[in-house]
């Protein structure tokens, strides 16, 4: 029984492993190109690693190319929502989890129900309002519903972990005079710290992530989000930076690409247990 | 709390940002959009009452409709069945008491939840014929790859192994299914002798189906949806997305460009509204159906 046990346990560790090793080839190869040269790329073949860590691309791509605006508009705009998020979803899931309210259960079960609206149905009247508003072309169309507990799903979360925070907790805050106001940021929210970051890691992914909402709110290059400024860049690479070759500077696409990607990795590697057991006990997709 | 008028008071206050939001953010533009489905409606001027004209458009002579519902149905048929393949075979190994078993679950999750602009760039890196890395890789082991980008044969099949990458929320949720699967059914199917494919055959798969429903359904819809990757394809081959020859004009691209090139925001609506239709139909189906050919283990 033992023998058997072993060889299977090895065998499922070297499968991991080639597995695992597959899945990261990209952002390796990700990675390995944004050190390289300008003459590495358009060789052909050219090497698998770059002779020397060309560092400076960070720089170019970064200064030369703007690319600091992107950054900095992306961390703006997530920030905002972030901000919104935490500041009216936590109320919510608050009264939803502990207050005994007619129709409670009913306006929740509407809350919920917007999971299933697709965002194409609603986008056209919300382009039209902001149109008229005059808000194309600013972040509030990508922040504002943020700040009117537009996480959904993030509420739910919330509303699950809150419960199990025992009453008499905050029936004896209540009796030595503590406001709900900060019952909820002074005792339940600092009790759900692990639930509460993970929905704002989440907030942050799909705001850090989103690219059908700035595509259709933002017309004006200095106002784009990283997502769109990578995609911008790939379209104007042989004007920008091709030198004449009439090819695209892959390298440099590559190191935008890590810039991009760096901060999700940071943040799932801090929560990646909490998180990824929130995606499975919720089983919502993003 | 004090009285009950005060428990009243502060739950409006509490939720009232999240109720408001639902009536400016999802009620009201889901109306409005209803009415815009059965108005001709170009921006410029006022919507204006056509009927049902916008649907018999789509259904009977628009262009691009039928054809960006066929390739988002290849997508759903081709992709899903292989991505969910992926997720329980790494599900199935990761369930294993292996050392380490939070970090490699971790690993096969992050794909999952990275921008999908930068990982489409990536992919259509690696996918570049001169010089790309996969083909490099093809030719070490004697084969000539094929010029993958460019060509509209190729395009959707690339789209499809491009989003095969991320496996990672149905991965999740079969691990929880399998978790949930009692030790004691594998040692008593072990005492009856029944062999390692027998026990998966007759134990995990029956106690999995709830769970695989659950995947499945997430995975149309999920399909139905998909945008990201097809506009980003598109985009960082400086094509129009959708291209080339509409090989990669999915549903939801197809009713952006409408809404957002071409500024037909009625026809758009139409779409929207057929889309919702059918997700709707779908939630229903899962309800009705799943409580007759899926297995709860009672």
């Amino acid at each position: 029984m033992d023998q058997p046990r072993r060889s299977l346990n090895l065998l499922v560790v070297v499968l991991l492993v080639l597995g695992a090793a597959v899945m990261l080839l990209p952002l390796a190869w990700m990675v390995l190109t944004s050190l390289k040269t300008q003459p590495e790329i358009l060789q052909s073949p050219g090497p698998w690693l770059p002779a020397s860590p060309q560092w400076a691309n960070y720089r170019t791509v970064w200064e030369g190319f703007a690319f600091y605006r992107f950054f900095l508009n992306s961390a703006f705009v997530a920030a905002m929502v972030i901000g919104g998020t935490l500041l009216t979803c936590c109320p919510a899931a608050y009264a939803f989890a502990y207050y005994d309210v007619r129709h409670k259960e009913l306006l929740f079960g509407a809350l919920l129900a917007t999971l299933m609206l697709p965002a194409q149905v609603t986008v056209i009247p919300l382009f039209n309002a902001y149109a008229a508003l005059h808000w194309v072309n600013t972040y509030l169309p990508l922040v504002l519903p943020a700040w009117f507990g537009g996480n959904i799903f993030g509420i739910f979360l919330l509303r699950q972990f809150f419960r199990t925070i025992p009453r008499s907790f905050i029936e004896a805050a209540r009796l030595d005079g503590a406001s709900e106001w900060t019952i909820l940021w002074q005792l339940v929210v600092p009790m759900s710290r692990p639930a509460v970051l993970t929905v704002l890691v989440f907030t942050f992914l799909w705001s850090w992530n989103d690219l059908f909402n700035p595509l259709i709110y933002l017309h004006n290059e200095s106002t784009y989000t990283l997502p769109m400024g990578l995609l911008y860049f790939i379209a104007r690479a042989e004007q920008l930076a091709g030198g004449g070759t009439g090819q695209v500077p892959w390298h440099l696409v590559m190191t935008l690409a890590t810039v991009m990607v760096l901060p999700v990795i940071v943040l799932f590697a801090i929560v990646q247990r909490r998180f990824v057991e929130g995606a499975a006990a919720s089983g919502v997709k993003g | 709390m004090k009285s009950r008028r005060a428990e009243q008071l502060w739950f409006w206050l509490f939720t009232g940002p999240a109720l408001a939001g639902f009536v400016l953010f999802s009620l009201w533009p889901m109306l409005r959009s209803l009415w815009l489905s059965f108005c001709q409606y170009d921006v410029v001027s006022a919507p204006h009452f056509t009927g049902l004209r916008n649907y018999a458009y789509l259904i009977f002579s628009d262009p691009a409709f039928w054809p960006s519902i066929k390739v988002t149905l290849v997508f759903a048929a081709v992709q899903l069945p292989l991505s969910l393949a992926a997720a329980l075979g790494v599900a199935l190994l990761l369930n294993q008491p292996v050392r380490g078993r939070g970090f490699w679950r971790s690993v096969y999750f992050l794909p999952s939840i990275l921008p999908q602009a930068a990982s489409v760039a990536v992919f259509v890196y690696i996918f570049q014929s001169d010089g790309g890395l996969l083909n490099r890789v093809l030719a070490l082991a004697g084969f000539t790859g094929p010029a993958w980008l460019g060509s509209p044969a190729w395009a959707l099949p690339v789209v499809i192994m491009i989003s095969l990458w991320g496996f990672g929320y149905p991965m999740v949720i079969f691990l929880g299914g399998l978790q949930n699967i009692p030790r004691e059914l594998y040692e008593a199917a072990h005492i009856d002798g029944a062999g390692a494919w027998a026990r998966f055959r007759h134990v995990t798969l029956p106690l999995l189906s709830p769970v695989l429903f659950f995947n499945v359904v997430m995975g149309v819809i999920g399909a139905l949806k998909v945008f990201d990757v097809a506009y980003a394809f598109g985009a960082a081959q400086g094509l129009t997305p959708g291209g080339p020859a509409r090989a990669t004009l999915f549903y939801g691209l197809n009713l952006y460009q409408q809404a957002f090139t071409y500024f037909h925001m009625g026809l758009a609506s139409a779409m929207a509204w057929l889309l919702f239709a059918v997700i709707m139909l779908i939630t229903w189906l899962n309800f009705r159906l799943s409580r007759r050919w899926v297995h709860y283990g009672d």
